[in-house]
């Protein structure tokens, strides 16, 4: 059985669906990227996974229980987190008040996690009593996953954490989300770098008009033919 | 000796009064910018929920004092605050519940809650003349003076005399303890710390699981206990009168928006630019400068650049101002 499994996700933010039977699975301690061209309902697809959207036809169940019907905060609860990719930081708050609003729900000492994510991100340990809004964009999609991983969660749903990064930080939270899958998090991304993402994916899903057309280990589809076409430039 | 005159009359008529001014105009103004932060909108109904807090602690004052009560030579109005602060604090939560928690379920437009507090504000207006009338109000029963003019004058053989009164060092002494146990709150607790998140990015605060509905009561809360104190000490100063209230609002919305809305250090200095612009600008320096010039040089006219009735068009054209060149007010808040 999957960790989480999202199955025939139907559904859009007005009267027009953008997911049509939209399928994600993701293992325990794996990472799965979803790519696709513009347009192809990545970010709606990883929303409706996290409840931010009213689905009329699917269901999403995260280790066996089926949650399609509660709210965001209370699948954080439940051991999910969500990265936006835009405005997922407090900006006037410092690193460290950063985290410690990622760990709002935990009641037990937060200390040990909160060591963890500077040993994950040590440049946010540096600058744990900046304001977040003052970091540059890399630093500040660290203090983001930061802030998710306060919540020690089981699945850490990520947004392109590489949207608007230099190739050089992209290829060091690469790195980092490698790290964090280690620990046992399963990772599920949305990337507009498809390639590289696939590079580190086990599992990876093209969409294409909110409906998978190919799914298959990431290795498989850099090397499939017809997704290197038409999705990965030759 | 011309050189202290000079001092001594500029601390009695500016300096001394703009800062109770301003510190009572920063009490309120730090209301409205809470507000402003965590609900998103201005709230109208912010001086005449002053109005009503002022009225509440004069009920309790007078309570007190049939009870017997007193702190001399501090006044009864002090003990009453928190008894004025929980009726106020009911009174708002009552009205969130009633009209702007509707409002926000159905994500309106900030303009519509505007609006909505609008109404509100003549309401409460209302029920504020209803519960205590339209008269004019004394309920300062402490010390009157701590330093009289007169007894000044002969103990320092000085032309100029000092009034220093105990209601002017009481809006100093209460406005910073209050200033400080905010900044405490909002800085170092975790619900203080969940209002900044909340007014910093509403989406991702529900992603920590910060529980809007418990963020927005306690702001209301917080702007009760601030409207009653800025309002109580405003009447302890001057005197209560409903309708006065409801003219502290501009320069209120002045110095919050001066200061950047949203931004509590901002509504301080704020109030304070407000208070000193006011005050300067409508004061007639004519005798301070008489004291400091040489006597060819000595002004003729009173050298009062607008007369007291314009007061308030002081703090449209500060607004304006900052409005046109900075936007976003000088410590960075949200823009208008």
């Amino acid at each position: 059985m999957s960790f989480l499994l999202a199955e025939n996700m139907t559904g859009g933010y007005g009267a027009a669906d953008i997911l049509h039977g939209c399928t994600l699975r993701v293992e325990k301690g794996q990472i799965a990227v979803i790519v696709g061209p513009n347009g192809a309902g990545k970010s709606t697809a990883m929303k409706a996974v996290f409840g931010m959207l009213k689905l009329r036809g699917g269901h999403v169940a995260l280790e066996g229980e089926d949650i399609t019907v509660l709210s965001p905060q209370d699948r954080v609860a439940k051991g999910m987190a969500f990265v936006p990719q835009t405005s997922n930081v407090f900006p006037s708050m410092s690193v460290e008040e950063n985290l410690e609003m990622g760990a709002f729900l935990r009641r037990d000492n937060i200390a040990t996690t909160m060591q963890q994510v500077f040993d994950l991100f040590p440049i946010l340990k540096d600058k744990r009593r900046q304001a977040a809004g003052e970091l540059s964009g890399g630093q500040r999609q660290q203090v983001a996953v930061g802030r998710a991983l306060m919540t020690e969660p089981k699945l850490l749903m990520l947004d392109e954490p590489t949207a608007g990064v230099s190739p050089i930080v992209m290829d060091e939270l690469f790195d980092r989300i490698i790290e964090v899958a280690r620990t046992g998090i399963s990772i599920l991304m949305v990337e507009q770098n498809a390639r590289q993402a696939l590079a580190i994916a086990d599992m990876g899903y093209v969409l294409v008009q909110g409906a998978n057309r190919y799914t298959d280990t990431g290795a498989a589809l850099l090397a499939d033919p017809d997704v290197r076409r038409t999705f990965l430039g030759g | 000796m011309d050189f202290l005159n000079a001092i001594v009359a500029l601390l009695n008529f500016v300096i001394i009064p703009a800062s109770s001014y301003g510190a009572q105009l920063a009490l309120g103004a730090l209301g409205v910018t809470l507000i402003y932060g965590i609900l998103r909108f201005s709230n109208f109904a912010h001086g005449d929920t002053m109005a009503f807090g002022t009225a509440m602690t004069i009920l309790a004052t007078w309570g007190l004092q049939a009870l017997g009560v007193s702190i001399a030579p501090l006044p009864t109005a002090l003990v009453a605050l928190p008894f004025a602060i929980a009726a106020t604090a009911a009174l708002v939560l009552g009205t969130d519940r009633a009209i702007y928690r509707f409002y926000r379920k159905k994500k309106s437009a900030p303009i519509i809650l505007v609006m909505a507090s609008v109404g509100v504000m003549f309401v409460m207006n209302g029920i504020t003349r209803f519960v205590i009338g339209v008269d004019e109000i004394q309920f300062d029963d402490g010390t009157r003076f701590i330093i009289n003019a007169r007894a000044f004058r002969t103990a320092t053989g000085l032309d100029e005399g000092l009034a220093l009164r105990s209601t002017q060092v009481i809006t100093l002494v209460t406005a910073v303890l209050v200033v400080w146990v905010l900044f405490w709150f909002l800085n170092r607790t975790r619900t203080g710390k969940s209002m900044r998140a909340f007014s910093d990015n509403e989406d991702l605060a529900l992603l920590s699981g910060i529980n809007p509905e418990r963020v927005v009561a306690v702001t209301w809360v917080i702007a009760a206990g601030l409207a009653t104190v800025a309002g109580s000490l405003y009447g302890l100063d001057k005197s209560f009168k409903a309708f006065n209230y409801f003219q502290l609002l501009l320069p209120i919305f002045a110095a919050a928006i001066v200061g950047g809305l949203g931004n509590p250090l901002g509504a301080i200095a704020g109030g304070f630019v407000i208070a000193f612009s006011e005050v300067g600008v409508t004061y007639a320096w004519k005798k301070v400068l008489g004291y400091v010039l040489p006597e060819a040089w000595a002004p003729e006219g009173l050298v009062q650049l607008l007369s007291t009735e314009y007061k308030f068009a002081v703090s449209f054209a500060i607004l304006i101002i900052v409005l046109l060149f900075k936007p976003t007010g000088l410590f960075r808040g949200k823009s208008v």
